[in-house]
């Protein structure tokens, strides 16, 4: 551990749901502490799952990665085992506390005395309902870095309007940017593509800092607008408008940059969408070149050899026909095989993978991409491993998905330095525990 | 001072994902020398163009994804392109490529080339798969990877073939990752004295990211649930996308806070005691009566009325915009987002400005993007 990159940095994670605790699970991997202050008393949606105590009926009911809970079953402690929770939450530490009372608040402000950045991305004005302001903090610890997510930034007419990623996206053209080119925009799914890139930015922003804290001894606070920050995914769309006063809208699994055919073809299936065992291929095709070479992979029929799709205007143009075409080829094809065939004459295709099926693939497995991690309420599973490889500081997963109050002892006693009396006033009051209290629901 | 300052990039990259990374370090201080064959980088030929028209220096994209850079032409395929090269390569403290593994160890310019020039360098490899493994040299695109190892799958209409994010946006997530296993290394190049090699496998930036794979990975190993393509259409009290008088709006899990969905409706149908029993709000014959009724209100509001009901009562939401509305809304303006540079060629460019607000040491746009070459002499006769 002692020569990894952000080894020796302390990380304050008051995170919430998915952009936050992405960007902390980075730093985390890069080898900084994260410790997580938790509160017995108070459930936060969405950041250990929907509820603390599910109904079996909510389970069902709920998206695979919101109740598929080991052996789908609530069991004792539903909060250690959300997959969303257990996918962000490797390489923590987690302690409680009720940061509602004067004495929570002080075991913070002891923790923050001892550590360089605190993270957080709550909705707005829940930080300073607490009292946690960037003042506040300065008190405890001068040079204290505070990275802040709000979804449109802390000033403007928007600055307090609630959102979770999928609604900024909306609101930054994303959502009519992309779905189908022939279908309503309701046709599209949730998803959460500006939570990946204000978690990685943040760790990055967080790391900036650092370079100007060591040069300047000065901490500061940074302000991620997230919105803001998810700006840059729709470069095309937003300079074309920009240049040209263009309003681009969906075109579907085309290329932006208009190389074809450019699209997704079904294959051969055990099952069907509602099974979730329906097989689908990606197919690019970026030259002149590759279009012939595809034209042999699938076995030079006659369609395909219509001279108005020699060049790239003319497949464009006639996109609908070809990729009814190429659908009626890959209909009798296996993913993989005809993914590998493609390859093989320079091809961009693979098999668009229906999740469950990473843990098969060959690559991944060759690559040792998995990482094995035991948890206690949990047991033993793989996990996908991490974004990158290190060569002289591998990324090691040395702490399992946090459990709930997993850390209190350590937390307690070994970085605020309590004594056994104090340690034992905050069990008695309600701070410290690994259980949610009853009454949470 | 900016917070990378002092930091010098020599930058091996091209398209969307290196050149992306390697942008977030220019903008936030480094001096990213970007070493282009003499053709340039293949982002050049990319649309948009200023007037349509397909021009090396007009690209819309690739000025967004190269500001603050500097251009250095050189053929790795000569011993002087090398040359150069190793010269650039000791004055640096990381170099980022994104050929296909492989590629720079056949132009004799692989990590030994680099560690020869300066014993302290870094080295951040991007490539689709990695740089081992059977689909080591496979082909990638967009679409392509966010198919197979993104959470395309389950995205769109169950009786449809699955659809992809826009334009490159999973290659922007990627970049962003890129970016802090670079500002990894020089971190811990600088803090612990290590000269080390990444590999950033863009595959594994999806595989392990955020945006549900992982999650939905582990839902399988917990539970054997596999996720279904599902669209978002309106369900839920409320969830998913409406129909509103002037477009659409956003109302994913705005249920989960079902008195201030009461509150922003201002209805007296919506307080029906009915409507507010958690269990009963999973029945879906009683979501479709409650629909039947929150449609009605969505039809006779505009986006932007929605939306600022929305916002008193708290409720999350977010209206679809085009980027026409983006660009043109007062409080991204207000805020001062948008930046406009200079360019030689194209004049005046409006871009999208920040990702993030620091309060020292922050983004700060220096320099337009570089004409191809336009810095090869100062590079190659001044030295680094």
């Amino acid at each position: 551990m002692s020569n990894k990159p952000l080894a020796g940095i302390r990380v304050v994670d008051l995170c919430v749901v998915w952009a936050g605790p992405f960007a902390t699970m980075l730093m985390g991997d890069l080898g900084a502490e994260i410790i997580k202050p938790e509160n017995p008393l108070v459930w936060q949606p969405m950041t250990r799952g929907a509820m603390a105590r599910p109904p079996q009926a909510l389970l069902a009911l709920s998206n695979a990665w919101g109740g598929g809970l080991p052996g789908n079953v609530p069991g004792p402690r539903p909060w250690n085992y959300s997959p969303t929770f257990v996918s962000l939450y490797r390489n923590k530490k987690s302690f409680t506390v009720d940061l509602r009372r004067p004495e929570g608040m002080e075991a913070l402000r002891r923790l923050v005395a001892r550590s360089d950045i605190v993270y957080e991305n709550n909705a707005t004005g829940t930080m300073e309902k607490l009292g946690i302001t960037y003042d506040w903090l300065r008190q405890a610890k001068e040079d204290i870095i505070f990275i802040r997510v709000p979804a449109y930034g802390s000033t403007g007419p928007y600055f307090d309007a609630r959102a979770l990623g999928v609604h900024l996206e909306g609101v930054m053209g994303h959502t009519l940017l992309r779905g189908y080119d022939d279908d309503e925009p309701s046709s599209n799914t949730a998803i959460y593509s500006g939570d990946y890139l204000a978690g990685a930015q943040g760790a990055f922003a967080a790391m900036a800092a650092l370079w100007h804290r060591d040069r300047t001894g000065a901490g500061q606070l940074i302000e991620i607008g997230q919105a803001e920050n998810a700006a840059a995914m729709f470069s095309q769309a937003i300079m074309d408008y920009s240049l040209n006063r263009h309003v681009q809208s969906t075109i579907g699994n085309r290329d932006v940059h208009g190389r074809a055919p450019c699209g997704v073809y079904p294959c051969l299936s055990p099952g069907t969408a509602e099974t979730m065992e329906d097989r689908w291929i990606s197919i690019h095709v970026q030259t002149d070149e590759e279009w012939q070479a595809l034209v042999r992979v699938m076995g030079s029929p006659a369609w395909a050899q219509d001279g108005r799709f020699t060049a790239n205007a003319g497949r464009a143009q006639h996109y609908r026909e070809i990729d009814a075409g190429i659908a009626g080829w890959t209909r009798g094809q296996e993913d993989y095989a005809a993914a590998h065939a493609c390859q093989a004459a320079g091809i961009a295709a693979m098999p668009v993978l229906e999740a469950s099926r990473m843990f098969a693939d060959p690559h991944l497995r060759a690559r040792g991409f998995f990482r094995t991690q035991t948890q206690g309420d949990a047991g033993t599973h793989e996990y996908a491993g991490p974004l990158w490889q290190l060569s002289e500081t591998p990324v090691e997963f040395y702490q399992p998905p946090v459990m709930f109050g997993e850390h209190n002892d350590y937390v307690y006693r070994d970085v605020l330095g309590f004594s056994d009396e104090e340690i034992e006033r905050y069990r008695a009051g309600g701070h410290i525990s690994m259980e949610y209290d009853a009454s949470v629901r | 001072m900016q917070a990378f300052d002092g930091v010098t990039v020599l930058d091996l990259t091209h398209h969307i994902v290196g050149p992306y990374a390697t942008k977030l370090l220019a903008d936030f201080g480094a001096d990213v020398i970007k070493v282009e064959p003499p053709e340039g980088d293949i982002a050049r030929t990319l649309p948009p163009f200023q007037g349509d028209e397909a021009h090396p220096e007009k690209s819309g994209l690739f000025f967004l994804l190269n500001t603050n850079k500097r251009s250095v032409v050189l053929d790795l395929r000569t011993e002087d392109g090398r040359a150069g090269l190793a010269r650039l390569a000791a004055g640096a403290d990381l170099v980022v490529e994104n050929f296909s593994p492989g590629t720079l160890e056949r132009l004799g310019c692989g990590w030994e080339f680099f560690r020869q020039a300066n014993p302290n360098i870094c080295m951040l490899s991007i490539s689709n798969f990695g740089q081992d493994g059977p689909y080591r040299d496979y082909k990638a695109t967009e679409l392509v990877m966010y198919g197979f190892a993104g959470e395309m799958y389950t995205m769109g209409r169950t009786d449809r073939e699955p659809v992809k994010m826009a334009g490159t946006a999973a290659l922007f997530e990627s970049g962003s990752a890129a970016a802090v296993a670079a500002a990894g290394l020089l971190t811990g190049a600088r803090r612990h004295g290590i000269a080390q090699r990444a590999d950033v496998a863009i595959a594994e930036t999806h595989f392990g990211g955020v945006d549900r794979r992982h999650a939905a990975g582990i839902a399988y190993q917990f539970s054997g649930r596999r996720s279904q393509r599902a669209a978002g259409a309106a369900g839920g009290m409320p969830s998913g996308i409406y129909q509103v008088a002037d477009g659409y709006v956003d109302f994913t899990n705005a249920g989960l806070h079902a008195d201030r969905v009461v509150d922003m409706i201002g209805e007296e149908w919506a307080q029906d005691s009915r409507y507010q029993d958690p269990l009963a709000r999973m029945n879906p014959a009683l979501i479709d009566e409650w629909n039947a009724q929150f449609i009605v209100w969505c039809l006779s509001r505009t986006k932007r009325e929605v939306w600022t009901e929305a916002r008193r009562a708290k409720v999350m939401c977010g209206p679809l915009f085009t980027v026409q509305d983006l660009f043109e809304d007062e409080h991204f303006r207000g805020r001062g987002f948008w930046q406009t540079v200079e360019h030689p060629v194209m004049g005046p460019v409006e871009i999208p400005g920040r990702p993030f607000i620091m309060q020292e040491g922050g983004w700060a746009i220096r320099r337009p993007a570089p004409l191809l070459g336009q810095h090869t002499a100062e590079l190659l006769t001044a030295g680094v």
